[in-house]
């Protein structure tokens, strides 16, 4: 990607990023709950009506939305991200400490996708029109098909509570919290992958090079595994980055079934207790992150396939 | 009649995966025929029942007849994606023929707002606009649906530029033929069958969306019967009654394999070249 691109990109960015920073405040200001006397509800207490108003004075509630809007905004680009108003934190300690269980979430069950995905996929492109190959596309079929959250309870169902095997809830600490939920949200990913694994391999294996590699007598699983899979596992890459992206924000149904303690728990308690500025930086970060990546993922591919690089230049 | 017996021969997975479709909107049509008990009726003796004869699937915590409530709730998913699939088909067609045919300042900002909505997860929008207005059902498919119309948007307006420089467009033109007539019959009438085909394929994924809406709680409230929200009650009390989050798991499951199986057959039939 040339710097003219790129500085390109990083504008549209911001574009994007203020567009959704806008559209999520203007959310919350139309919102018909108060957060004021939610806050307040959820600490037990019922406020007089001044008690309500001076609170709403001291977090600003009370000025003409475009100054709300601009004094958040300028307060995100200082790195201040507002205070919670369920947790009396700062905005950006809360999510700065979910941040990391979410990416070692998403991150383990990325890997475990690829694992089972590409072999798979490769096994389901090398025996086209078999069984193997059938029973593999069944199965992808499944994977579309069976909403994740429930995959999540039947596997919490078999191997927490019948089993006894792993723990319930991935509140604790150690690797084993991580098994059920990873396995959860591969799962749902798998069947995209190993489709896409499976076209792209068919359509490699149709190269002339591969024909011409056969007649020169090179071993067929040379041609497979040195040949053929580093070039069709090549728009996979794009994919993750995407797939990261939804991750971050689709672990939410994940992580509420297993109390894993990440981002995506933290947005669903924040919306149902009104935690506004808590909202609204999760949007922000979320948005901020999954374009980012996409961004590295566009450079990346620069460096992987030498191609694309040519095709710039001209 | 012999077209029909003709149809069928020639699109043989489609007509079976139809039937079965149809056997599911006659499930959510004849719900208060096909259910056994009251499915919001609470008789606290019998809470949590294993299923037997007089309770097929069980009952639940406060007792109400399980299969009756995913009986019913067959109304509730399948109406909440087909108004979903609806909403988002037309808005976003609307939207894709409008940029596409006037180009300019309108289609600028009409896909500029969709690039907005492409570069973001969607499902963190849709929980986030689901919670802000308040948790319902119709909040949940305004939510799902302000951050799926892109597709459609994007698909439409693709379709139109492609014919929108054709000889037979001008000739519309010049012949003083009213725009909103063309756009009607000449630009409509080209985007429309790939967007069925994109629509019927959605219609799953949407069923999906709506039950993970509900499953957070940002989506039906109880005591409506909806799957998402049985299995969220359900979960509880996994350890003790199991049967409460198999079933409506695998209504929802059923119910998108055969909406998906027929969206995929749909295309087989209505675009035969791919």
């Amino acid at each position: 990607m040339r710097g003219k691109d790129l500085l390109k990109r990083i504008l549209q960015i911001i574009i994007v990023l203020i567009g959704i920073s806008f559209l999520t405040f203007l959310l919350t200001y139309l919102s018909p709950g108060d957060p004021v006397t939610a806050m307040y509800s959820a600490s037990g207490t019922t406020p007089s009506a001044e008690l309500l108003e001076q609170t709403r004075e001291a977090l600003g509630l009370n000025k003409p939305f475009l100054v709300q809007y601009w004094d958040w905004l300028t307060g995100c680009l200082q790195g201040d991200f507002g205070s919670s108003y369920a947790f009396h934190k700062p905005v950006v300690s809360l999510l700065l400490s979910r941040l990391w269980p979410t990416l070692k979430l998403a991150l383990c069950s990325l890997a475990l996708m690829l694992v089972v995905s590409i072999p798979l996929g490769v096994l389901s492109a090398t025996h086209k029109g078999g069984i193997a190959d059938y029973i593999v596309r069944f199965f992808t079929f499944l994977g579309a098909s069976l909403p994740n959250f429930w995959v999540g309870l039947l596997l919490m169902y078999v191997f927490a509570v019948q089993l006894g095997w792993l723990p319930v809830v991935s509140t604790g600490q150690g690797f084993t919290k991580l098994i059920l939920p990873s396995i959860t949200l591969a799962f749902a990913m798998m069947g995209k992958y190993t489709r896409q694994v499976r076209t792209a391999f068919l359509e490699e294996l149709n190269q002339d090079y591969v024909v011409g590699a056969r007649c020169r007598g090179i071993k067929e699983s040379v041609i497979l595994w040195k040949h053929v899979l580093p070039n069709s596992v090549l728009p996979l890459v794009t994919m993750l980055g995407l797939s990261m992206g939804s991750l971050l924000g689709g672990t939410a149904v994940v992580e509420v079934i297993f109390s894993y303690p990440g981002l995506g728990n933290l947005a669903v308690t924040a919306i149902s207790s009104m935690d506004y500025p808590l909202i609204q930086g999760y949007v922000l970060w979320i948005a901020i992150i999954y374009m980012v990546i996409n961004l590295l993922v566009d450079i990346s591919y620069g460096f992987l396939d030498p191609r694309t690089k040519e095709a710039g230049k001209r | 009649m012999k077209r029909l017996s003709a149809f069928v021969k020639k699109n043989p997975s489609f007509t079976v995966f139809l039937i079965l479709a149809l056997c599911i909107v006659a499930v959510a049509v004849l719900a208060p025929v096909l259910a056994t008990h009251d499915p919001y009726e609470a008789v606290l003796a019998n809470a949590v029942q294993a299923p037997s004869s007089e309770h097929l699937f069980g009952t639940d915590k406060l007792s109400r007849d399980l299969f009756s409530r995913v009986i019913y709730g067959t109304r509730t998913s399948l109406s909440a994606a087909l108004c979903l699939v609806c909403i988002i088909m037309v808005l976003g067609t609307v939207l894709g023929i409008v940029a596409g045919y006037f180009g300019g300042a309108v289609d600028a900002v009409i896909m500029r707002i969709s690039d907005m909505m492409v570069s973001f997860p969607g499902m963190v929008l849709a929980i986030a606009i689901a919670g802000i207005l308040g948790a319902s059902m119709i909040n949940a498919v305004i939510a799902i649906a302000a951050v799926s119309w892109t597709k459609y948007a994007r698909l439409s307006r693709s379709l139109v530029l492609k014919i929108r420089n054709r000889d037979y467009v001008a000739a519309a033109q010049v012949t003083g033929s009213k725009t909103g007539y063309i756009l009607y019959r000449y630009m409509l009438p080209n985007a429309l069958p790939t967007i069925i085909i994109t629509g019927a394929t959605d219609i799953g994924s949407m069923m999906l969306e709506i039950a993970a809406l509900s499953f957070l709680g940002f989506g039906a409230q109880s005591p409506t019967a909806e799957w998402g929200l049985m299995l969220n009650e359900g979960r509880a009390y996994m350890t003790a009654a199991p049967w409460l989050m198999i079933f409506p798991g695998l209504a929802i499951f059923i119910t998108v394999v055969v909406f998906n199986l027929l969206g995929d057959s749909l295309r087989d039939v209505l675009d035969p070249k791919s």
